[in-house]
């Protein structure tokens, strides 16, 4: 899958900002026309070494940074272009450890030198960190002295284990406080599964509330409920939150919906079991009324890793759910609360159910979930006659129909060889079950 | 001497001597063996060489139990060979100082062996076939390791081997029929060409022991799986009985007791060739017809026949096939590295019983269930562990019977959700699954006995026990059985975020689906043939309640 340097117009690996293909194009053509010109006076050999910056900066911003990087060694006019501002606006730094993963690291003297040279030319930024607690660290350190700093974006991303969770706290606190009370227009930030507790966002808030749009903070056990609420309540501009359910609150809800706040787009919670019957709170039915009233179009996702028998507190009212995840096992019973009880439903993706088949649960759900247009099933079982009538109402609308093999269970009408030729029929594509390998 | 050489298959010569060595590698069988058949074809003398290397034995990734699988079906060989009077040759060493050795001593004019699709295998033969041409050795060559010619399957797929299975069936159902099974060589023809055994063949060319490859054995216990073609055949008839008897030819039923090792399972004498794919083949289709009134069998009938075939064309032009740097068709994905966890993984030392017994039958036996296998495959990777695909094959390699190199590797593939454009939503869950699968606890209990005590409740999960109950059982969490090795809640959650991560990049998908985060392959968009119909394979599917 090397798909970087065939892709023009996309994000180059160093995160280079991709332009809208008609003001690439308007570029370019105006870029020939000048080298034309430039073709026509001057000499064959001559032409490289005085192509216009404007024209340079542009091709540089195609090649991903490791060939740009050759390409500032040839002489000191691509040396210069190398360095300005404009392809220094966006990097990723990958710190990976040998031991600990198998991905390259960005060089360390790379790393000095955007420090040094391009710190304040540093707008969108992230960091990719590996499962060792000497990648989140380095990361940190870097974050320590983006100090001449206005970031509009950043991100703190674990591909593997979260080691941000590693670093001690204080450490990671201060490096994170010293981009809030510099940048003053952060615009997206990222910050899951970090030790981010409710003072540093506060400080956030204090440098940030204009501009904070985006704002995703899965599994950060240090925030406490008080904690958001307060980003929520002085952050009007926010569109995006993401956290996990034990920060939801009504007041939260209802802060999100306030006059002054802009339409939110998108509200994705994590609801996770630390412990087997763990008690969940439960949110009214009147805080999700008035989200929907003042964000009639936003998206609520749930993904739900909880066991089977925690999910008392749920789907006992209306919920303007979404997209729905079960990462576990699911009862039949609450299946058909989400039946009965979210409207709103596009997408909805089940793990694993149980050994009764989801039959009457999946008629109720085509019947009410007008919208829904995804489903995958995984380790369940449904009748192939109910699955036929489940798609037959769904209709077309079905995009993504995602059904593991073994869910299928042929009865007196279809049988497996039959059933995929019902379904095409009615989705008006060719459809198979989703297969396994049985070596 | 400069002898007449010849790649095809030579017409019988009145003057020429023809001396054929038959060089057995997978294949292990004397039924349906083209290869083997061609060396006997007009031939004077004919001597079945097994090219071993003990030393190699220590160094490579193979566990004991496939050694000793195979060393029972290499004596398995030798015993149907005395009784044809002839005898293996097991020659020690590796084929590129044995064969020099071998041709000028036996005065070789012809060397055959059956075609092995696999991109290292292509590349040792390669240089053998050349290294033949030298000495003036003719080189004949059949196909009997898989069903269809594999490079006519890929022509079919515009040159590249199909990547879904949807895909496979539809070009596979438009080739002819595999070609027939052969019978297996008979008295007679041995006979024209008797070979005279020296007396010190024991000395030269024996059968090595487990002890002299370097395994230690007093306290091994006896094989599950016993080696050879006989036990192949016999396990054949076996295997078409029960399916007559169940009067299911299509759709086996996975209960409790389709975990443990079957006696009718064949799957470990297709890999190493004790069993012909095609005699498989044949004989199920043949059933089918018998039962169902000729009416021609579906696809489905042949699932796992088909699987394997499946990897074994999509590996056989990538030689990085077995890896995710460098594979074109697999995705990067930022895997950890842990080898602690990793051991623990292999060494069935997890916390989690379903998982931890699965891993001891696996070393015990060499031979897990598919479901069983989906379940360890998925906690060590996309699921709980996110440790690498490759080091989990390398496990499965050394101690699974059947894993041939190409449907290991694809199947780590497949089950990490590395390629093939597999959804990754459906996680197996090391508690759940196991518990739905066998509710009994009997599996656990048998592979973990330390467990034995405990209740069907907790069994799965015996770090939620009450103290009390886990000191009743004699088997308390964190001193008798390890502790749970991860939260899976927590450690899915995770997973699921990183393979969004990583679809998402590659499909440059911005939305909020999960199910639309993986690219769809064009391939699948070809409408199905309109006569035969084109499904799924046999799936294993639990009892209802």
């Amino acid at each position: 899958m090397h798909m970087k340097r065939m892709k023009e117009g996309e994000e180059g690996s160093d995160g280079s900002p991709s332009k809208s293909p008609p003001e690439a194009c308007k570029k370019v053509r105006k870029m020939s026309k000048e080298l034309e010109a430039v073709a026509a006076t001057e000499s064959p050999d001559g032409n490289w070494a005085r192509l216009p910056q404007e024209l340079l900066l542009h091709i540089f911003q195609y090649l991903p940074l490791l060939d740009r990087a050759y390409a500032s060694q040839v002489c000191r006019g691509w040396n210069q272009a190398f360095h300005m501002p404009e392809l220094w606006r966006c990097f990723e730094f990958e710190l990976n450890q040998p031991a600990s993963s198998y991905l390259k690291a960005t060089h360390p003297d790379l790393i000095k030198q955007i420090i040094k040279r391009h710190s304040n030319h540093l707008q969108y930024v992230s960091f990719k960190v590996d499962s060792s607690m000497e990648s989140a660290e380095a990361a940190c350190d870097i974050l320590s002295q983006l100090v001449n700093c206005s970031l509009k974006t950043l991100g703190l991303i674990s591909t593997a284990r979260p080691s941000f969770m590693e670093v001690p706290k204080s450490h990671f606190i201060s490096a994170l406080t010293v981009v809030f009370v510099n940048s003053k227009s952060l615009s997206s930030l990222k910050i899951d599964d970090t030790p981010v507790d409710d003072p540093s966002l506060k400080v956030l808030v204090a440098n940030n509330s204009d501009t904070l749009k985006l704002l995703k903070m899965s599994s950060c056990p240090h925030v406490s409920p008080a904690g958001i609420l307060c980003v929520a309540d002085q952050c009007h501009g926010l569109r995006e939150l993401a956290l996990n359910y034990h920060l939801l609150s009504d007041e939260l809800l209802l802060a999100l919906s306030s006059e002054k706040h802009v339409h939110l787009e998108h509200l994705r919670i994590d609801v996770v079991s630390e412990n087997p019957g763990q008690h969940f709170h439960t949110i009214k039915k009147s805080s999700w009324d008035a989200m929907v009233r003042h964000s009639p179009k936003f998206n609520l996702v749930m993904y739900f890793f909880l066991y089977e028998d925690e999910f008392g507190p749920f789907f006992n009212e209306e919920i303007p759910v979404t997209h729905l995840y079960f990462g576990r096992s699911v009862s039949k019973e609450v299946l058909g609360r989400v039946g009965l009880h979210c409207p709103r439903l596009v997408e909805l993706v089940v793990c694993a159910n149980g050994l009764r088949p989801l039959d009457e649960e999946l008629i109720r759900i085509a019947k009410h979930c007008t919208q829904l247009s995804a489903i995958g099933l995984g380790e369940c079982e449904v009748s192939c006659s109910a699955f036929v009538e489940f798609v037959k109402m769904c209709g077309r609308r079905l995009s993504q129909l995602s059904i593991m093999e073994e869910v299928l269970i042929p009865d007196h009408q279809y049988s497996l060889d039959e059933i995929h030729w019902e379904v095409s029929k009615h989705l008006g594509r060719v459809w198979f079950p989703d297969m396994m390998p049985t070596w | 001497q400069k002898a007449l050489f010849c790649i095809s298959h030579a017409a019988e010569s009145a003057i020429m001597v023809v001396n054929s060595v038959h060089w057995f590698r997978k294949c292990l069988r004397l039924h349906d063996n083209p290869a083997l058949q061609e060396a006997l074809n007009g031939a004077d003398t004919v001597r079945c060489v097994y090219i071993l290397d003990p030393w190699f034995a220590g160094a490579a990734n193979v566990g004991i139990n496939r050694w000793r699988f195979l060393l029972e079906a290499l004596e398995d060989l030798d015993n149907s060979l005395k009784k044809l009077n002839s005898r293996l040759f097991v020659v020690r060493g590796q084929p590129t100082e044995v064969f020099p050795r071998l041709f000028k001593e036996w005065n070789v004019t012809r060397l055959t062996f059956e075609y092995d699709p696999e991109p290292y295998g292509k590349e040792r033969d390669g240089a053998i076939i050349k290294m033949a041409q030298e000495f003036g050795v003719e080189a004949v060559i059949r196909n009997s390791h898989t069903l269809y010619n594999l490079d006519r399957i890929i022509e079919m797929n515009n040159n590249s081997p199909p990547l879904t299975f949807k895909r496979f069936q539809t070009i596979v159902s438009r080739l002819e029929l595999p070609r027939r099974p052969l019978p297996p060589i008979t008295r007679q023809q041995m006979d024209k060409c008797h070979t005279q055994i020296g007396e010190n063949h024991d000395l030269l060319y024996s059968i090595p022991s487990l002890e002299e490859l370097g395994f230690r054995t007093e306290d091994l216990s006896p094989a599950v799986w016993r080696g050879g073609e006989s036990e192949a055949l016999d396990r054949l008839n076996k295997h078409l009985d029960k399916k007559v008897w169940v009067a299911n030819l299509e759709h086996p039923r996975v209960n409790t007791c389709s975990l443990y090792a079957s006696p009718t399972g064949l799957s470990p004498y297709l890999r190493f060739g004790c069993l012909s794919c095609r005699v498989l083949y044949y004989n199920l289709r043949e059933l089918y017809m018998k039962l169902r009134k000729r009416c021609s069998p579906p696809l489905s009938l042949f699932g796992q026949l088909l699987w394997r075939e499946f990897f074994y064309t999509a590996a056989t032009n990538n030689p990085n096939f077995d890896r995710m740097e460098g594979n074109p068709i697999c995705v990067q994905i930022p895997w950890d590295q842990n080898p602690e966890a990793l051991a623990k993984w292999a060494e069935g030392r997890t916390g989690f019983p379903w998982i931890d017994a699965i891993m001891t039958q696996l070393r015990q036996e060499g031979w897990i269930h598919h479901l069983a296998r989906h379940a360890v495959a998925c906690f060590l990777t996309r699921g709980d562990l996110w440790i690498s695909w490759e080091s989990g094959m390398k496990v499965f390699e050394e101690l699974l019977l059947d894993a041939d190199w190409s449907v290991n590797a694809g199947s780590w593939m497949w089950l990490s959700c590395s390629a093939f454009f597999q959804q990754f939503f459906h996680c197996y869950c090391p508690v759940g699954f196991g518990r739905r699968t066998d509710p009994s606890g009997d599996y656990i209990r048998r592979y973990i006995p330390i467990l034995k005590d405990y209740p069907n409740r907790y069994i799965y999960e015996p770090w939620n026990a009450p103290e009390s109950l886990q000191k009743a059982a004699n088997c308390v969490v964190g001193v008798d059985y390890p502790k749970p090795m991860i939260n899976h809640a927590e450690g899915s959650r995770l997973n699921i975020e990183r393979m969004k991560q990583v679809y998402q990049q590659l499909s440059h998908y911005r939305g909020l689906s999960l199910l639309a985060s993986v690219p769809t392959i064009q391939e699948e968009a070809e409408p199905p043939m309109t006569d035969e119909s084109q499904t799924s394979s046999g799936p294993g599917r639990r009892r209802p309640d």
